[in-house]
């Protein structure tokens, strides 16, 4: 399933900016269904300004995608009596569920240490700092997992070189997501750098739900457990009778 | 096709899941057991987390259990008196088990609990039936008769004695409650309806005779599964229905084909597959627990320690 975010609307202007970026959202909803198998949200829009391109180092851009942040625990497992099991936990206050990073060209090349430090870009920054007020010392070893574990499911990734600028003026990049993500509000923020510091910003936030059936039978389980769990006993009976009451009139 | 379960929070193909529950189904048919005990482990094997697999194979045996207990209740091969006390400490059990489920998943052990529940069990069940399918082929072949014996353990000698006239027997209620909580407590932690240690149980140490114990056992069981299903689905929010009915619509089709493979099978030879498979399963999960994992950390929600 492949999700188009139109960006059309205008942007309020930085006050000295001389690039800025043109996006708006005619549809800011992501849904995810029944056949939910990971969804593609495709950002694109153009570069607004007053005199001509400057010279220099040409435009680049990084986009980045953040979903709500919950507290994790991270658990590690040892060998006891033999077998594997975990013994430490570390609670993050907060992680982001989803974080996604594309740039127009390799990372270094498109925002530079410094940009990246001020403005918390690449994974490690964005889930160090939000993760950061943790005393142990071995802490950093479980932060660096959950990076890991999420890169691994395609919760956090790094996409090079995937926003495509032509004539340094209108960008397009595609962020897929995978069928796990959290509902909540996707925090987008667009940078314009040269040379690798920023020139431009923009940021706006995407709104992603769970639609359908999906949807209510995850917030029906929560929100209502009684009659979610006497409805599943109901479904599960009426289900198996007929299936057998089928089976047994198809074979006559 | 794939199908996002929503409680599950996985993606998985639609097919592979009509598919193992009619494997499991046809299993279950072959061989008159339910199942859940296979189920559990299998969905473990293709990603669904233990909690929502087991609290998911609860909803699943209710269903399944449901007409066969109604079968059953037609043929009044069904012990009411008796069904009603195993299933009074069946309810305890469950109570019991979803209390230890709990505190063990704020503490992070539980998928370790459920797995080590398995292995002990699977490994237990599966060595004994093969050593008693082993040894009855050989008695057949030397044309000795099984010697069953049909007497109470322990009950006659128990006080709190109660009249069973279906069952015929006069015994003490305290044995069949007893197994109603192991049995309770196994379904709750497991995800499984027990029926491999209640019929044995009801057999060897109560004493019941054999046509009504798989009526009795099911009649059990509907009750004890429903009752965990609410409590995993109330306290866990880990019942996943979408999961359940995948699950259940194979299942019924795969054992209706197993009952019809089952008739024109050896009794012994089907319980010695059924021991080698039960084997294999268990050796699989002891292997996950003693070989080091590729990754060694794992997260969870965010309440914890």
């Amino acid at each position: 399933m492949r999700v188009l975010l139109a960006l059309l609307a205008l942007a309020a202007p930085a006050a000295e900016a001389a690039e800025d970026v043109v996006l708006g959202l005619s549809q800011d909803q992501v849904a995810i269904t029944a056949t939910f198998d990971g969804s593609k949200i495709l950002i694109f829009g153009a570069v607004k300004r007053e005199q001509p391109i400057p010279d220099g180092p040409p435009l680049e851009m990084v986009v980045t995608l953040s979903g709500p942040a919950h507290p994790v625990t991270v658990r590690r497992m040892s060998r006891q009596f033999g077998i594997w099991m975990n013994t430490d936990s570390v609670l993050l206050d907060s992680a982001p569920t989803f974080y996604a990073v594309a740039t127009s060209a390799p990372f270094e090349q498109a925002m530079n240490d410094g940009a990246d430090l001020t403005h918390r870009v690449s994974i490690d920054r964005a889930v160090q700092w939000i993760g950061a007020n943790m005393l142990d010392s071995n802490a950093e070893e479980f932060a660096d997992a959950v990076i890991r574990i999420r890169e691994r499911a395609g919760l956090y990734r790094t996409l090079e070189n995937s926003v495509i600028i032509d004539e340094q003026t209108l960008f397009r990049t595609e962020i897929e997501m995978p069928a796990n993500v959290t509902e909540g509000s996707y925090q987008t923020r667009i940078f314009l750098t040269r040379g690798g510091e920023v020139v431009g910003d923009y940021d706006t936030v995407i709104d992603v739900r769970k639609v359908g059936l999906e949807r209510w039978l995850y917030n029906t389980s929560r929100e209502n457990p009684l009659f979610y769990g006497l409805m599943s006993l109901f479904i599960a009976i009426t289900a198996g009778w007929a299936a057998s009451a089928l089976f047994r009139f198809a074979r006559g | 096709m794939q199908v996002y379960l929503p409680v599950a929070e996985v993606s998985v193909n639609a097919f592979l899941l009509l598919g193992l529950g009619g494997m499991v189904g046809v299993l279950s048919g072959m061989f008159g057991v339910g199942g859940g005990f296979l189920m559990t482990p299998l969905l473990f094997f293709i990603g669904i987390p233990p909690a929502v697999a087991v609290a998911t194979e609860a909803n699943q045996i209710v269903a399944s259990s449901v007409s066969g207990a109604l079968a059953h209740f037609r043929r009044k091969t069904v012990d009411l008196k008796m069904g009603t006390v195993l299933t009074s400490g069946g309810l305890v059990g469950a109570a019991l088990g979803v209390a230890i489920f709990n505190h063990l998943k704020a503490l992070g052990q539980v998928d370790l609990l459920i797995r080590l529940c398995y292995v002990v069990f699977l490994g237990a069940i599966g060595s004994m039936m093969l050593i008693e399918s082993l040894r009855s082929m050989r008695r057949t072949r030397l044309g000795v008769a099984p010697v069953r014996g049909r007497r109470p353990m322990f009950g006659t000698r128990l006080p709190l004695r109660m009249r069973f006239r279906t069952s015929g027997l006069y015994t003490s209620v305290i044995p069949p409650v007893l197994v109603g909580i192991l049995v309770g407590m196994l379904s709750a932690i497991m995800g499984v309806g027990g029926g491999f240690i209640m019929v044995p149980a009801m057999i060897y140490l109560l004493g019941m005779p054999t046509k009504v114990v798989v009526g009795t056992s099911l009649f059990q069981v509907v009750f004890v599964t429903a009752f965990s299903t609410m409590l995993h689905a109330t306290t866990n929010y880990t019942v996943d229905v979408m999961l359940a009915v995948l699950l259940l619509v194979g299942g019924v089709v795969g054992a209706q084909v197993g009952a019809e493979i089952g008739t024109r099978m050896r009794a012994e030879q089907l319980r010695i597959l059924l021991a080698l498979l039960v084997l294999g399963v268990c050796l699989k999960l002891a292997g996950d627990l003693l070989i080091m994992p590729a990754e060694l950390f794992t997260l969870g929600e965010g309440k914890g320690r």
